[in-house]
């Protein structure tokens, strides 16, 4: 099989220029995953810098009139307030290590744009982060953060000014400057190696959340559930426990508006196959191959394409995909924060709207497993707007 | 993809190597591409079209602009093939190659992508962002449709790679002058002799050389380095934007087709020295 396969899912559809620094970076992180001293490096970076291991929060209010638990995988106290801090460490030691003396990343909301910078500002690497120039004006306190943290942001204002035409300048920067400029991807898409790079750096959760559940529960979970933009929280999540066959695995997409009015995010279950930044995956594409704009009240699961394993996994049966409507998340978003006095950012109230919903279902003593991904600050704001517009008063 | 085969072949006895200019199908709109099109034909040895993707990462400023305006004015696959198969009526011995991303391609299903390329009388197709590693279905699917597979052979290339460009490619190869994307800045250097031999010792199909071409100099200073043609595509794209509708004046931009064309020809000397970097009967299956 080629490289980089998940299934007949991924590969590496880059323009012929890319190859070679895609290759070297492969071969780094082979070499760097098996070498103590950067494994070491990593793993003190993420325990007295980022806050590893997070905690696993039994829900104490919510569910309890069911016969369920629901345990979250609390990554919104990594530093950073996501789980996106855990492998920009590993990749920006990795940059270091090929001796690339620059990074740039595309952010969509900002997340991973601050998380990139936040690693910049540490480890002494200059950063540029491309951002869609709409996302830039949605989300400008991120834009200050990074630049605050050192980094400098590039408004992206071709194609549809988002996320997706922030990576494809991103690569265009990269297809010039790959002789000093490490690309640091921001989740478990795009071309090889990135998908693995990505899933093994975010390992982190499910194989802290398994042992703590063991210790807990004295047993695995019935479900382990994570939200599905790009898919790095939930390969993250999911990786630690494909082996376990009775663990169902389910992934959260976007389902915006309604799969139905055809605006949503919800790539897995409702695109098609196609090829977008590097990987052949599911995609949101017109009848001419066009790809399409995706809708998400969530900017972070606000992607038309998503990671090639989450392709590979449905079409396995290995995991599930379903979707939760704005409406839903936002409901979620606000039982969270009242019931439990966590503010979960708006992706991971994707994953806890579903669960909600499922153990409402549930007549058996079921225990999941919700990951946590993000805390809610960033999306205060927003919120606010949105819950006033529906007239629902808080 | 004899018609490769045969302009290399007439351009070799003439000492000249190829021009050929590149512009996006349907831009800025159908009609205007279509008069953009016989304007061009008139003054190159072939042409290089584009096929407009919403996501052109292997495109710099100047040709993403252009593909907007085309998506904008409606443009898609299937009306890109019909101006190819208008031009082909007009011009039935002109090399005609499609550049195209690789979603336009999977999304109707590979064969069908080339048959119905192939029936529009397109003669080589480069799809930009699947390397030769990708490459293997792709030059499949393209050969038993008749439509010769173009490669590209960027600066950065191992062994392997070229072993692959060479195999898998047919028509010419298209070498990069630089990195980066395609557009006049940052200007091409010649690319590197390296390269041509590279190709040249694995009998790859004729080196075109593209990306940062855009002045007469350019063209002198590829063709010398070994190319047997150049591809000039933001400059040209460039000069037809800056054409107004209905427009009849085009002595401007004739007479700087004429210009880069006129470039290829001060080589003779160069030609002879290098037999073995421009074969005139390529392994065209």
């Amino acid at each position: 099989m080629k490289p980089g396969r998940f299934g007949e899912w991924g590969g590496r559809y880059v323009p012929e220029l890319l190859v070679p620094p895609l290759a070297e970076l492969d071969q780094a992180f082979e070499s760097a995953q098996a070498d103590p001293a950067f494994r070491g490096e990593l793993d003190d970076l993420l325990r007295h810098y980022a806050g590893r291991p997070t905690p696993l929060t039994l829900c104490r209010n919510l569910a309890t009139d069911t016969p369920a638990r629901i345990y979250l995988k609390r990554e919104d106290l990594v530093h950073g307030g996501a789980h996106k801090t855990n492998q920009v460490l590993g990749q920006a030691l990795l940059a270091k290590r090929m001796g690339k003396r620059r990074i740039i990343a595309e952010t969509g909301a900002g997340q991973h744009g601050v998380a990139t910078a936040i690693a910049g500002a540490l480890l002494n690497i200059p950063v540029q982060i491309y951002m869609g120039a709409k996302d830039c004006t949605r989300q400008k306190a991120n834009v200050f953060r990074m630049e605050l943290l050192g980094a400098e942001v590039v408004p992206v204002d071709t194609g549809s000014g988002t996320l997706k035409d922030a990576i494809n300048e991103a690569l265009r920067d990269w297809a010039a400057s790959y002789a000093d400029t490490h690309y640091l991807l921001g989740t478990a898409a795009g071309p090889h190696p990135f998908p693995t790079v990505v899933r093994e750096f975010q390992r982190v959760i499910g194989r802290e959340a398994r042992a703590q559940i063991l210790e807990r529960e004295g047993r695995l979970p019935d479900i382990a559930v994570a939200c599905v933009g790009g898919g790095s929280n939930a390969i993250g999540l999911f990786a630690d426990f494909l082996e376990d066959e009775f663990v169902r695995l389910v992934g959260v997409e976007p389902g915006g508006d309604g799969v139905a009015t055809g605006r949503h995010g919800a790539t897995v279950s409702a695109g098609s196959p196609g090829i977008l930044h590097g990987a052949f995956t599911h995609v949101l594409q017109d009848g001419d191959g066009q790809i399409l704009e995706s809708h998400s009240v969530s900017a972070g699961l606000d992607y038309p394409a998503v990671g090639p394993e989450h392709v590979h996994l449905a079409k396995t049966g290995r995991a599930q995909y379903v979707n939760v409507t704005d409406r839903e998340a936002l409901a979620a978003f606000r039982e969270l924060s009242r019931a439990e006095g966590i503010i979960p950012a708006l992706e991971s109230a994707h994953a806890l709207a579903w669960a909600l919903d499922e153990v409402r279902r549930t007549e058996r003593e079921t225990v999941i497993l919700v990951n946590l991904s993000g805390r809610g600050d960033k999306d205060l704001e927003l919120v606010r707007s949105e819950l006033q517009r529906k007239s629902q008063v808080l | 993809m004899r018609r490769y085969a045969m302009m290399f072949e007439k351009l070799c006895a003439e000492g000249r190597g190829a021009f050929i200019p590149f512009t996006v199908l349907g831009f800025p709109d159908e009609e205007q591409c279509f008069e953009h099109l016989k304007l061009l034909a008139r003054h190159t040895d072939a042409l290089e079209l584009g096929m407009a993707f919403s996501d052109p990462v292997a495109d710099g400023p100047t040709i993403q602009r252009a593909i907007t305006a085309a998506l904008a004015a409606g443009a898609t696959p299937a009306r890109c093939l019909r101006l190819v198969a208008r031009l082909r009526e007009r011009c039935p011995d002109l090399p005609i190659g499609l550049l195209v991303y690789a979603n336009l391609v999977v999304h109707p299903g590979i064969e069908r992508f080339y048959g119905d390329a192939a029936a529009a009388g397109a003669d080589s197709v480069l799809v930009a962002d699947v390397p030769s590693e990708e490459g293997e279905a792709f030059s499949e699917a393209a050969r038993a449709a008749g439509i010769a597979p173009v490669f590209i052979a960027p600066p950065n290339a191992d062994d392997c790679a070229f072993d692959r460009i060479a195999r898998l490619g047919a028509g010419y190869t298209y070498v990069l002058a630089r990195s980066g994307v395609t557009g006049a800045e940052p200007a091409a250097c010649a690319p590197a002799e390296g390269l041509f031999n590279a190709l040249a010792v694995r009998k790859a199909p004729p080196p075109v050389a593209g990306f940062g071409i855009s002045t007469p100099e350019q063209v002198r200073a590829a063709l010398a380095a070994g190319a047997a043609g150049a591809v000039c595509g933001s400059a040209v794209v460039e000069r037809l934007g800056a054409l107004g509708p209905g427009e009849t004046r085009h002595e401007a931009v004739t007479a700087w087709l004429d210009t880069m064309r006129d470039a290829t020809r001060a080589i003779r000397g160069e030609f002879s020295h290098r037999p073995s970097s421009r074969r005139a009967s390529p392994s065209i299956p």
